[in-house]
Parts: C-alpha cells; sequence; structure tokens
C-alpha cells in the first residue's frame, strides 16, 4: 500500500509534467484539457471541504460555478461591449482583469452560498439534498430566461481575460495560472483540515450532539464551510469560462452539480486530492470514450458503481488500503 | 444550604400518551454525587436530556447556578458549565482519541472559528486533552481510533470529554456500563474524587457504584421522583424496595 502523501505529490507532478511535455511535443490541446481537468478539480476541492469535512451533499454547487462563469461573462462582456453596468443609480465598468474578476466571483458565490446555506442548513439528509437542488434549479431557470446575457444561448466572450504579468492566450501560461490556484485551494483544504475549525467540523459531521455537548454550534460551523466551499467552486466557474471563452445556463444544470459529487467519490471523499483525481480520470475518459462512443458516460457510471460497492474510500482508498482519511 | 448548582423544577415531557417524565424537581449541591435511579424505561434519560437541552421540556424549568436556562440550546448550556456523558456513546468514531479529547478543548476555549494552524500543535489544547485522557487511564490510547475502541473505552472516553470542559456540574449517564468489575471499581474511586471539583448527577444500573458513591439518591419510576435520601433512607424504604429494589432482588 502506497502512502497517501506520495500519491498526492506523484498526481501534483503528473500535472506539471504532461503539460509540460505536451508544450514541447506541440500538443496545444492536451494542455486545454489538463486546464479543463485542473479547473473542475478545483470546483470540486471546494465542494470536499462541504461534502467531505462537513458532511453537506450539497446537489445545488452548480449555482456557485454558474455565478462565478456569470461573473466572469457579464464583466467581460461590458468591457468587450464598451457599455458599462448600469443598475440605477449604480454604474459599473466592465473589466477584462482577472484579479478583479476573480474577487467578483469569490464575494458573489460567498454571498449565495451564505443565503442558501442559511435556508438549507435546516434540514438534513435527503432534504439538504433537495433544497440545495431546487436552489440550483431556480439559477437555471433564471439564467435561460436572463436575455440580457444570451439567455439560453449564453454569452461569447471574445479574447481572455488578462492577468498582470502573464500572456494568458498561451494555453501553457494560463495552465501555469489555474495550477497554482489549485495548489492555493488545496493548501487551504490541508490547513483548515487540520485546524480547530476543521476539527470540530470533521466531528460535526460524525456526532452533532457531542459537538453541541462541548458548547459548539454544529450549524454555524457547517455554514461557514459551505461559504468557504462555495467560494472556492464559484473561483474555479470564472476560470472555467475563461478557458471555454463563453458561459451559459449548462454551468448552473444540476448534472454539472452531480458530476462534481462523482468526481469526489471516484477519487476519494474528504481526501486532499480525491478530486484532483477524480477530475482528471474524468477528463481522460470524456476524452478518450467520449470520441468513440456518445454513452462514455455510462462507462463512469460503471466505475462509480464499482467503486461505491467494492472500494469505500476512491481510488486513494483503493491505493492507501485506507477506507477514510482516518482509518 | 447554599443554593443548588443545578435545579429542575416540576419537569415534564411526554412522548405522545407516554408521560416519560412527569413533575421532576431534583437539586445538585456543591459537592455531592446525586444519583438517579430507576428501572429501564423509568425515564432518566429523557430528564438528562432536558436538562442538557436535548429535549424542550412541555412545563418546569431547570436552573443552573441560579440562571433560569430552560429556553438555551445544549451548546449554550454546555459553555454556561454543564458537562455531560451520553449513555449511547456520541463521539466521532473515525477520529482518534486524542481529536474527541481536542474537541472538548477546542470547545471549552472556544477557538472553533481557527482556520489555520494545527489544532494538534496548539500547545494549551493538547495538554487540556491530554490531561483529561490521563485522568481517566487512557492516555495510551490516544492515537487509536475510537471505533476500535471497547465499550468501556468508550464511555472513559466520555468521562475525559467532559472533563475538558472543566464544567460546573457533571451530568452522566451510566458511565460505568461496560466497563466490568475491576473498570467499574476504577471509574468508582475516580468519581468519588472527582465531586470535590463539581457536583455529579449519576445515572448508574450499577448499584454497587451507587450506593458506594451517592450523597443522595432519587428514584424515578414512571418518570416520577418516588423518593430522594440518603443511601441508608433508600435502601430502607419499602415504597423504593417494593418498586423498584425489590424487582432485582
Ligand atoms: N424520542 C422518544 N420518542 C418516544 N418515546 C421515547 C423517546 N425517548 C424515550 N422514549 C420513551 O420514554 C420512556 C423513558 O425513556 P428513557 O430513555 O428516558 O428511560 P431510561 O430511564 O433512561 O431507561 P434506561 O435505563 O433503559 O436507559 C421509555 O418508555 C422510552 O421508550
Ligand atoms: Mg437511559
Amino acid at each position: 500500500m502506497i502512502a497517501e502523501r506520495w500519491i498526492n505529490w506523484i498526481v501534483l507532478l503528473g500535472f506539471v509534467v504532461l503539460p509540460l511535455w505536451a508544450l514541447f511535443a506541440d500538443e496545444p490541446f492536451t494542455i486545454t484539457l489538463a486546464t479543463r481537468a485542473v479547473i473542475l478539480a478545483l470546483a470540486a476541492v471546494g465542494l470536499n471541504i462541504a461534502l467531505g469535512i462537513g458532511g453537506l451533499v450539497s446537489l445545488g454547487h452548480a449555482v456557485f460555478f454558474g455565478l462565478g462563469g456569470y461573473a466572469m461573462g457579464i464583466l467581460a462582456h461590458h468591457a468587450q461591449t464598451y457599455a458599462p453596468l448600469e443598475l440605477g443609480p449604480l454604474v459599473i465598468e466592465g473589466t477584462k482583469s482577472m484579479p478583479i474578476i476573480w474577487v467578483t466571483a469569490l464575494v458573489t458565490s460567498a454571498l449565495a452560498a451564505l443565503v442558501i446555506g442559511l435556508l438549507s442548513l435546516r434540514t438534513t439528509g435527503v432534504y439538504f439534498i433537495m433544497i440545495t437542488l431546487a436552489f440550483g434549479q431556480m439559477f437555471f431557470f433564471f439564467s435561460i430566461s436572463w436575455s440580457a446575457y444570451g439567455g439560453e444561448d449564453g454569452l461569447s466572450i471574445y479574447v481572455r481575460n488578462d492577468f498582470p504579468g502573464l500572456n494568458t492566450l498561451q494555453p501553457i501560461q494560463f495552465f501555469g495560472l489555474c495550477l497554482a490556484v489549485l495548489c492555493l485551494a488545496l493548501g487551504i483544504h490541508s490547513r483548515l483540515r487540520t485546524s480547530p475549525f476543521g476539527l470540530a467540523l470533521n466531528a460535526a459531521r460524525q456526532a452533532p450532539e457531542r459537538v453541541e455537548t462541548v458548547g459548539l454550534n454544529p450549524m454555524r460551523l457547517k455554514l461557514l464551510a459551505f461559504v468557504i466551499s462555495g467560494a472556492l467552486t464559484g473561483l474555479s466557474g470564472a476560470l472555467f469560462a475563461d478557458l471555454n471563452r463563453f458561459v451559459s445556463p449548462t454551468m448552473f444544470s444540476w448534472q454539472l452539480s452531480g458530476e462534481l459529487i462523482v468526481l469526489i467519490i471516484i477519487g476519494g471523499v474528504g481526501r486532499l486530492m480525491g478530486p484532483v483525481i477524480g477530475a482528471a480520470l474524468f477528463v481522460a475518459l470524456e476524452h478518450l470514450l467520449g470520441g468513440l462512443t456518445e454513452f462514455w458516460l455510462v462507462w463512469l457510471g460503471v466505475i462509480l458503481l464499482l467503486i461505491v460497492l467494492f472500494a469505500r474510500g476512491g481510488i486513494i482508498g483503493i491505493l492507501t488500503g485506507k477506507a477514510g482519511p482516518n482509518v | 444550604m447554599s443554593e443548588p448548582v443545578l435545579a429542575t423544577r416540576n419537569l415534564k415531557k411526554a412522548f405522545g400518551a407516554l408521560q416519560a417524565t412527569d413533575d421532576v424537581s431534583i437539586d445538585l449541591r456543591a459537592g455531592e454525587i446525586h444519583a438517579i435511579i430507576g428501572p429501564n424505561g423509568a425515564g432518566k434519560s429523557t430528564l438528562i436530556a432536558q436538562i442538557c437541552g436535548g429535549y424542550r421540556p412541555d412545563a418546569g424549568t431547570v436552573h443552573l447556578a441560579g440562571v433560569d436556562v430552560t429556553s438555551l440550546s445544549t451548546a449554550e448550556r454546555a459553555q454556561r458549565g454543564l458537562g455531560r456523558t451520553f449513555q449511547i456513546s456520541a463521539l466521532a468514531m473515525e477520529d482518534t482519541v486524542l481529536e474527541n479529547a481536542l474537541l472538548g478543548a477546542v470547545g471549552h476555549a472556544r477557538k472553533p472559528w481557527r482556520l489555520w494552524g494545527a489544532v494538534e500543535r496548539d500547545r494549551s489544547l493538547r495538554d487540556r486533552a491530554m490531561e483529561a485522557l490521563a485522568r481517566v487511564g487512557i492516555a495510551d490510547l490516544a492515537d487509536q481510533i475510537t471505533a476500535n475502541l471497547s465499550h468501556g473505552q468508550r464511555r472513559q472516553l466520555e468521562v475525559a470529554v467532559a472533563l475538558t470542559l472543566a464544567p460546573k456540574a457533571f451530568i452522566m449517564d451510566e458511565p460505568m456500563a461496560g466497563l466490568g468489575a475491576e473498570g467499574s471499581k476504577v471509574m468508582t474511586t475516580f468519581l468519588d474524587g472527582l465531586r470535590s471539583e463539581a457536583p455529579i448527577l449519576l445515572v448508574e444500573h450499577d448499584m454497587d457504584a451507587v450506593f458506594a458513591l451517592a450523597d443522595r439518591i432519587s428514584v424515578l419510576v414512571y418518570g416520577r421522583v418516588i423518593a430522594t435520601g440518603s443511601v441508608e433512607e433508600i435502601r430502607n424504604s419499602r415504597e423504593v424496595r417494593e418498586a423498584y429494589l425489590g424487582e432485582e432482588a
């Protein structure tokens, strides 16, 4: 059995070596695929904080992914049309600056997570899943009817946004930027997990009544986890939109929320690199099988089924021989 | 006698037609162990849940250190000094023994909003947790996964977590269950010394332990307190023997 720490480093190394190879072999599409995997991994790393540590099965994380996407789409749209966004007396200039877009995505999705969390954390189990799903659908249908930003057709952004000091039009540079953000998010997860907050959150998942009897409020712990989680997934949405130079209501779809959960389960729930491994496998299968058959998702389903039935702890669980981070 | 540390007045709780506690008024005074005994289903755990905030009583009040806490949440009552152990262990089973004790230390220090810095490297939290484990005799199990502990060891861990809170009053629901004869003796000696730190409301089926420890005993039958008194008084009460002790003989 392999120690989890080694697996983590090997996976990260893979994410450095493969795109560099692609760069020298002149395979830009591979770099784009790797970027896609990194961004999906970031979305799932965000969800993993709520799901893996806090036990919150959110089927509405596409809300944050979509909000991040539209934060990018709307700001860049106003910049490329040279028409500021007018909200009554408030006039907001569009921007092509990634840092400003990222902050907007983080703040918007954190606020949305706060409101959604406050309303849905009163419930648990299947009711929590249903309420978060309902919020997702609300945003989905709203975005479809929002004709100012393309409605069902979505919004195209002609040129990728800027990051100071980088040429983001070069796939490898944009990839590196996304990888750096992912590493930052992984750092946040790992720090959080071992902090007093992480300890309490992790206990709130397993034994909420115990957490209460030591004088802590499990709901507030889960709410903060949900907000941090939503913010990170929101940031990934902004990057995803920038990768495709396109946003559309599908970013809000419940299928996306479901896929994020599936990625985490395949990689390993609550494990630091679980979402990263899951996302890499997802994108690889999508690319390799997607060309052969339209039904490649069936094969993903089979893998998911096998893992749920026979390998608690996902791929990391199989490799380490440990079903959970501790056991 | 000064004001009791913990006092319930006329607590009532019904589950449908079943009156689980009926007009229960008991006091817990500084320095004492007050045992609650009664047959299975008498309402002992329900009483504890009302004291600690798990169930809202249908009627009656709970006072802690003179303050009415009846409308407070479980967490707020814990912050004000209730240290509880559960009859059915409520522990983070996937976590280590030390992590469970650390949770108590984090609660006591009110540090749950620290998002940075490893909890195990926080000296003061770690010392408090390890000290509590050492006091109940399971310091050597600190790195074990809680799910791998025996029933008795989980009981000890429950008590250790309560210790990390340095509460004003301990509320213990069957801390001896599953400990075995030897473990029971050790725990009895431990609780005997603990009462000088904070009084203990002790629900327990192990009569040897109860008679050895209790300053006062209340007998609960069908949700009602049928007698409160010293060990001698309870042992010699005909009513109690008929209603409860008689069953065991
Ligand atoms: N949540 C509940 N809903 C319905 N009935 C309940 C509930 N909790 C307890 N009861 C019932 O209330 C009565 C008192 O239960 P309680 O657990 O307080 O007894 P106890 O004295 O602690 O018993 P034991 O010695 O077995 O622990 C029992 O008849 C039990 O079945
Ligand atoms: Mg009971």
